[in-house]
């Protein structure tokens, strides 16, 4: 398969403003055709508002936005073509059967009858919910509500899938489920926008992350571009003797270098923010005679990065206030 | 390939077409027609409210014509032939009434948002409903005339006046649909707008010719009754029923119809244009 680098989703500048919250201060991102944007941050940080303006549901105070090259505010109906959505609040009809909210779906969106009944069966099919088919869906678990809530948004074989916190509130095994699912449709060419507040879903199902705070984009990239600009490596070592601890951590602060340790989990930790330092740790610790049982080197992971960047969102939104608002 | 976008850059002159896809009107009707069933299946998942349609208005005959019939009237049966056809006026503007609530909940529970994300002309929805309520209405009002006719209540004005009377309480039942719609996208919750609906009602039902005649009542509450519209509305379809001179009874249900409509209509749809 080629690669094709073109955007599905486009968005420049985006404000939309509630009296005086800023629920979006000027948000650009882009997603590429055929990948999976995790779109990332705490309450109230935008993610819903965002979705919902390239949904059409909104339409944004400022900026301009493109899904499929449709623009959200001049060609709202062929957008709606484009797009399939799953949230917090797009949903089913609950007094409905699973089938007849399918097939309504599949009516409104031009299948003829005979189409949005095979449409309508083959997604219950997919998602396992033959069964409970002709059920009305206020009887449905969480898990098969949700499955139900994603088949809905198929049915029109969406090139664009918005899908906002589609695994909050599940079990492990159905939100495994749901995540078997999107990779599915990526596979099958369709384009995601994930917001999420879980970093191992993200970790699980984007290819690249764009985090948002309080309206503003506030860092953005591959997940491990992410990891490595958050702040380098964290270092580990298990010392042969674990009595050792303390003297260690003192003999590294003395050297100038920041170390912590846990007699809990018997580890040295050292947050590494230049190379020249991990020769440092070793060489202070060879000289001072610590047996050294293990060393280990990881990146931070994606929840360490996430709260540091949203806990110095701060002083990048302050940079960024001196810019012109396009 | 380096990164293109499928879109001129912002900035660059606004080639785009226009919202092209223009919703033919057999998409149209297709929409409205699937929106209809949904609305239909969704009273036939919820047969309490078709409940709430069908018995209210038959406890009220059974209360009123057995309770105080005999104490109002000559006999029962008199008053029988003088309030059950009032009742029947006020029977589509109670389903009116209902509209207000379903819309609410879809606003409520994420539906309409659906709706919103899908190519089909908003004004639908709304249309769907009023179809919906109007054929329960129908039912509605084809149990309360079995049964009054069952207790023997006589149709002196033959079939077509009897059509003519549920007519113009069809005609007076859509122009409080506006009302009602305005309600339902006002208040914050379901319960708050049938709540309300009945605060309204209530007093226009009972301070209104259709129970006792104004003539009765004290003069400021004959005041209030003889100009409450669906003071008319039982004068109309009383004597349309009895096959008597209608006077000007149904012009009064007409123009009054033709008023709310025109102020609340209006209203109601740049508020649903807001919120949709």
């Amino acid at each position: 398969m080629t690669r094709i680098d073109r955007n599905a989703v486009e968005v420049h500048g985006i404000v939309k403003h509630y009296g005086e919250t800023k629920a979006l201060d000027g948000v650009d991102l882009a997603v590429r055709e055929g990948t999976v944007l995790g779109l990332l941050g705490p309450n109230g940080a935008g993610k819903t508002t965002l979705v919902r303006v390239l949904s059409t549901l909104i339409k944004p105070d400022a900026g301009t936005a493109f899904v499929g090259g449709y623009d959200v505010l001049r060609q709202p109906k062929q957008l709606r073509r484009t797009i399939g959505l799953t949230g917090q609040y797009a949903s089913v009809d609950e007094a409905l059967s699973g089938y007849e909210n399918l097939y309504l779906i599949g009516r409104l969106l031009d299948l003829s009858a005979k189409d949005a009944k095979a449409r309508a069966f083959e997604l219950l099919e997919r998602f396992s919910l033959t069964d409970a088919a002709k059920r009305p869906a206020k009887g449905y678990s969480g898990g098969m509500r949700r499955r139900l809530d994603l088949a809905a948004s198929m049915i029109g074989r969406p090139k664009v899938l918005y899908l906002d916190e589609p695994t909050t509130g599940l079990d492990p095994r159905t939100r495994n489920e749901v995540w078997d699912e999107v990779q599915r449709m990526v596979g099958e060419g369709s384009t995601v926008l994930l917001t999420t507040q879980y970093m191992e879903e993200a970790e699980q199902l984007a290819d690249e992350l764009t985090v948002i705070d309080k309206g503003r984009v506030i860092a953005g990239g591959g997940i491990q571009e992410l990891k490595t600009q958050v702040g380098g490596q964290s270092l580990q070592v298990r010392p042969t003797r674990p009595a050792e601890l303390p003297e260690m951590a003192r003999s590294l602060q003395e050297a100038g270098i920041p170390a912590t340790f846990s007699e809990e989990s018997g580890l040295l930790s050292v947050h590494l923010t230049d190379e020249g330092q991990l020769t440092t740790v070793i060489g202070v610790l060879g000289t001072r005679g610590f047996g050294v049982a293990g060393i280990d080197t990881k990146l931070p992971s994606l929840d360490e990065v996430f709260l540091t960047i949203t806990g110095k969102s701060s002083v990048p939104a302050q940079a960024r206030d001196k810019e012109p608002v396009a | 390939m380096s990164t293109a976008t499928l879109n001129p850059a912002p900035g660059a002159a606004p080639a785009l077409p226009a919202d092209d896809t223009r919703i033919g009107l057999r998409a149209h009707l297709r929409h409205l027609g699937a929106l209809t069933r949904r609305n239909l299946m969704r009273i036939k998942a919820d047969p309490e409210s078709m409940l709430d349609a069908l018995l209210v208005p038959v406890i009220m005959i059974v209360l009123f014509v057995y309770v105080f019939g005999g104490a109002m009237a000559a006999d029962q049966h008199t008053y029988m032939q003088y309030m059950v056809p009032g009742l029947l006026g006020t029977t589509g503007l109670n389903l009116a009434m209902a509209l207000g609530t379903g819309l609410n909940t879809d606003f409520q529970t994420g539906v309409m948002d659906r709706f919103r994300t899908l190519p089909i002309g908003r004004s639908t929805v709304l249309l769907s409903k009023m179809i919906a309520e109007t054929l329960r209405a129908v039912v509605a009002f084809a149990v309360l005339i079995g049964f009054a006719m069952i207790l023997g209540m006589d149709i002196v004005g033959g079939p077509l006046k009897l059509l003519a009377a549920v007519g113009l309480s069809l005609v007076f039942g859509a122009s409080l649909m506006w009302v009602s719609m305005l309600l339902g996208m006002s208040l914050r919750s379901a319960q708050a707008v049938q709540g309300m609906s009945m605060l309204v009602m209530m007093p226009l039902q009972f301070g209104s010719s259709i129970f006792a005649r104004p003539s009765t009542m004290p003069g400021w509450l004959e005041a209030f009754t003889e100009h409450n519209p669906l003071s008319a509305l039982a004068d109309a379809c009383r004597a349309l029923i009895n096959d008597q001179p209608v006077g000007n009874s149904v012009l009064t249900v007409l123009i009054w119809a033709a008023a709310i409509t025109v102020v609340t209509a209006p209203l109601a749809v740049a508020r649903f244009r807001k919120r949709t």
